[in-house]
């Protein structure tokens, strides 16, 4: 199938040509290192792209090459990915926090040939899979701390490499290669996280990445001058379109932490007006200010809470353009001087114009906490097969329980049994050797499955999210089971990190919950609770009474809609370890792999719909530095005060 | 034949003798606790001084550091023999120290902290320093920025501007580890440097001793409790006891020795 030509430059190194015309000098990268943020203007970013490619070259990298790229966000690993392109070659960024076994994988599938690695810690995760990997020719490393004693017939550093490469004569071979680039080529290859089976290699062409960098830059009005901070994993497709996609579209400047423990502190120093951040980074904020509220002195805490609660009243209003009154604007005004410009500044959001939440459900109290500090926060709802964009918010109309309107270009349709397809320039190309997937994924006039369950409201047009579709069930009395849905009621609790609902096919419903340390932990201080370890605190009986409460609450709201009556969790525990991707629990982008966690807690579960009040239980955890070791406990199963359900009003 | 330079299976250099002890007796009053005591460190080795409590290994680190001065015998330090010494002195010839029991300025920031370990490159007077123009400024600047590079090496970023007494403990063995390569030695003295850990910490100290060795070439001796650790990361072994020399050579070797066994381990009586 030929694409459309795109609206502009061809492919990305194109883009990165103009760039140069046309904002030469201006600030391109930046990135803090030793302190000071260093700065790459477009022209200096050129240069430094052309080196690489022209070092791949001398690695002897031909057209259709696959180069794998994996460390945190680095400049110079953004550029790895252009050069890649100038080279001819497809860009395969990779999750800097994946298992050995799983970068294996991925560079088994894709074949490889060159790694640019980020330090030492990737280099060793390769080095311990490298017999399996027949095609692998050569890893750059840009860190080359600690690497030094290491074989370096096979191995060369970043900088040398660019050093060989000014040095070949290959610029005109580079030209003809990146002149040859099309809107139809291979422009980069995500592998999607999976939250069931293999990972996939998404395939997405230079047309799908231009287009939609476009069309969602024009949407939201992203200009040259505007600032991002690229903090999320490089392998993500939202990270690629935001600092190489839109940053290439629109000539803005990608901002990388010096270390991912300083990304607050960055955050600060830089003031993003661009800024995407998950629900769970959202949460974790709204959670530290209110912690550190409640340590404040009297007056502080009463001037928060009246000029918090003159934000939640007028912000919104302002925000979407609404009338306010002289004397509310004025009112406004206080609070921005004596408390939300403030809090705003320390949490680095002073400048955002455009800030979007995506991935999971964000609680309306958290979204209204942001708005009120008068954060142009929304919500945008896409996946890697769709280049990101399928819906999002548009400026005016933003809720916390929708996703907003599709973007500009894509087309949404409801199938009979509620999942959401789409078709957008956005869709991708194929999964890379898995046609079966591709075809049971895309059909043949581009309509693409999301797998998701939802439905378009009828008044304003805008899509609303139920569930995952095949998560989407029914219980054994054929009541509709849609186990996300209470799980984010439960998840807007603080004390609540993460919620697993289970009932499909079974007469009632129950959950595994995880407390939230943060917020739990800050608890107990409060109430001189002292407890030795995270597990220790999750079955402490006062902890257990909280959540017992917040289940019955979230149950008395779920028995609101008769529709999803039947999902109220009869029973649940408290598990004694956090679900961690490290265990296969959840995928890396902390989305929750519900078989894997029935497989492994399948005794638990039983338990649950058993008769026993507790249970003992042995788990196998795997440490950061891959050791495996076995955690044992004690849980407590405990009942939850369930709601009628409320029936159509009887005469 | 101590003077060849040997490689190291990992691919480290190792060169002649850095600094020789010869005949060392330390005596506090009638207390003998170092008793005749003869070593060397070589260019570019991790050196391990262990024993169990009370062998005199603290001792024999002041010793080197020149706070402690022996009775008998002799120290020398890249071929020459070392007179008695002020401890400042000494950091002038290129030892640098950290402690067993932390010794930071609680109340200044890491990177203050840190900054303090450049004291023996600074060459500009008090009073230009106060005045902070030309050459006192840009000597600043070139410090800072060799401290900088000694913060992302041991990643400490995130806590540059933090006051050292909000840190944890690890932590603030960490920023004494600065302090000391701030002062660019040419001979690391480590006293005790996982004292008090857990097991993920002292993994991380670990291997920040071993790349500050590989990527600076500095030389290390270190006293450690911790059998385990010192085995792993060290090129050659001392064990004392009771203030006498019972062992010295690679940890293989010294792990056979019966007598660093029994030391170690207590004899059975049976």
């Amino acid at each position: 199938m030929n694409a459309p030509a795109t609206s502009g430059p061809a492919s990305v190194p194109a883009l990165l040509a103009r760039n140069v015309a046309q904002h030469g000098s201006k600030p391109a990268y930046r990135e803090k290192e030793f302190g000071i943020w260093q700065s790459w203007t477009w022209v200096q970013v050129a240069e430094q792209i052309d080196a690489l490619a022209a070092g791949f070259l001398t690695l002897g990298a031909d057209p259709g090459d696959h180069i794998a790229i994996t460390g945190r966000n680095r400049p110079a690993l953004y550029w790895a990915m252009v050069a890649a392109q100038k080279a001819g070659c497809v860009p395969v960024p990779l999750y800097a926090d994946a298992a050995a076994e799983e970068i294996a994988y991925a560079l088994d599938h894709c074949g490889a040939r060159f790694v640019v690695a980020g330090d030492q810690e990737q280099v060793d995760k390769i080095a311990d899979v490298r017999d399996q990997l027949s095609a692998l020719d050569h890893v750059i490393y840009l860190d080359g701390r600690g690497l030094r004693k290491y074989d370096h017939s096979q191995m060369t550093s970043y900088a040398d490499l660019q050093e060989a490469g000014r040095k070949a004569d290959v610029m005109d071979e580079i030209a003809v290669r990146t002149d040859a680039l099309g809107p139809d080529d291979k422009c980069v290859m995500l592998y999607t996280s999976g939250t069931t089976g293999r990972p996939k290699g998404v395939v997405l062409s230079n047309y799908n990445v231009i287009e939609t960098s476009k069309n969602s830059a024009e949407f939201d009005d992203l200009r040259p001058g505007d600032e991002v901070l690229a903090y999320l994993p490089i392998a993500w497709v939202g990270d690629f379109i935001f600092s190489i996609g839109q940053a290439m579209w629109t000539g803005f400047c990608v901002n990388c932490p010096e270390s991912a423990d300083t990304m607050q502190t960055d955050l600060r120093e830089i003031g993003p007006t661009y800024y995407f951040a998950p629900p769970r980074v959202f949460e974790q904020q709204l959670t530290n200010v209110m912690i550190r509220m409640e340590d404040a002195g009297r007056l502080k805490k009463w001037l928060f809470d009246r000029y918090m609660a003159v934000g939640r009243d007028i912000g919104p209003k302002l925000l979407d353009g609404e009338p306010v009154s002289v004397l509310d604007r004025f009112r406004y005004r206080m609070a921005d001087w004596l408390v939300i410009g403030p809090l705003k500044n320390t949490l680095g959001l002073s400048r955002v114009r455009v800030g979007y939440t995506a991935g999971e459900a964000i609680g309306p109290e958290i979204f209204d906490f942001y708005r009120a500090l008068g954060i142009n926060l929304k919500q945008l709802y896409g996946q890697t097969e769709a280049t990101v964009f399928i819906t999002q918010q548009p400026d005016g109309e933003v809720r916390s329980d929708t996703v907003g309107v599709p973007s500009p270009g894509v087309e949404l349709k409801i199938a009979d049994s509620g999942e959401v397809f789409y078709r957008s320039p956005g869709v991708f190309v194929e999964y890379y050797k898995n046609a079966d997937s591709t075809a049971s994924t895309k059909d043949a006039e581009g309509w693409v499955a999301t797998g998701d369950a939802g439905f378009i409201e009828d008044d304003t047009g805008h899509l609303r999210i139920i569930d995952r579709a095949k998560d989407v069930g029914k219980m054994a009395s054929g009541a509709l089971f849609a186990p996300k849905y209470v799980e984010n009621k439960l998840k807007f609790y603080p004390d609540i990190l993460e919620a697993v609902v289970f009932g499909a096919d079974r007469d009632y419903c129950t959950a595994f919950i995880n407390i939230d340390l943060t917020a739990v932990g800050n608890w107990a201080e409060r109430n001189n609770i002292a407890y030795s370890s995270y597990q220790e605190l999750s079955q402490h009986p006062r902890v257990l009474d909280t959540i017992q409460a917040h289940v019955a609450e979230v149950n008395k709201s779920v028995a609101a809609d008769p529709m999803l009556a039947g999902c109220q969790v009869h029973r649940f525990l408290v598990l004694h370890k956090e679900l961690d991707a490290d265990d296969g629990e959840m995928t890396r982008t902390r989305k929750v792999r519900r078989r894997i966690v029935e497989e492994k807690f399948a005794d638990l579960i039983a338990a649950l719909y058993g008769e026993a009040n507790e249970i003992y239980t042995e788990t196998e955890v795997t440490y950061e530095d891959g050791r495996r070791g076995k955690i044992t406990a004690t849980l407590d199963l405990r009942d939850a005060q369930v709601a009628p359900a409320q029936r159509v009003a009887a005469e | 034949m101590l003077d060849q330079t040997t490689v190291t299976a990992d691919g480290r250099t190792i060169g002649g003798v850095l600094m020789d002890m010869r005949g060392i007796t330390l005596r506090f009053g009638g207390v003998e606790a170092i008793k005749d005591i003869s070593f060397d460190i070589r260019e570019g080795e991790i050196r391990a001084i262990i024993g169990p409590n009370g062998a005199g290994k603290s001792s024999m680190l002041n010793v080197i550091s020149g706070f402690y001065h022996p009775q008998d015998g002799e120290v020398w330090f890249r071929g020459e023999r070392r007179p008695a010494m002020k401890p400042y002195q000494v950091a002038r010839l290129g030892i640098a120290r950290t402690f067993q029991n932390i010794a930071l300025f609680e109340g200044m920031t890491v990177l203050d902290n840190i900054m303090t370990g450049r004291l023996t490159q600074m060459k500009s007077g008090m009073l230009a320093q106060a005045i902070w123009r030309g050459k006192a400024e840009k000597e600043e600047v070139a410090n800072r920025e060799k401290v900088e590079q000694i913060i992302d090496f041991l990643e400490i970023q995130a806590i540059r501007k933090t006051p050292v007494g909000r840190l944890p403990y690890g932590l603030k063995k960490r920023v004494e580890l600065a302090r000391a390569l701030a002062a660019e030695p040419k001979l690391l003295l480590l006293d005790e440097p996982m004292a008090g850990m857990n097991v993920e910490e002292k993994e991380d100290m670990s291997r920040f001793i071993l790349d500050v060795n590989d990527e600076f070439g500095t030389t290390i001796a270190l006293i450690e409790h911790d059998m385990g650790v010192v085995m792993d990361i060290s090129d050659r072994v001392v064990v004392m006891d009771y203030g006498r020399k019972i062992g010295d050579g690679t940890p293989d070797e010294v792990r056979g020795n019966q007598e660093v066994i029994d030391a170690y381990l207590g004899v059975a009586h049976d």
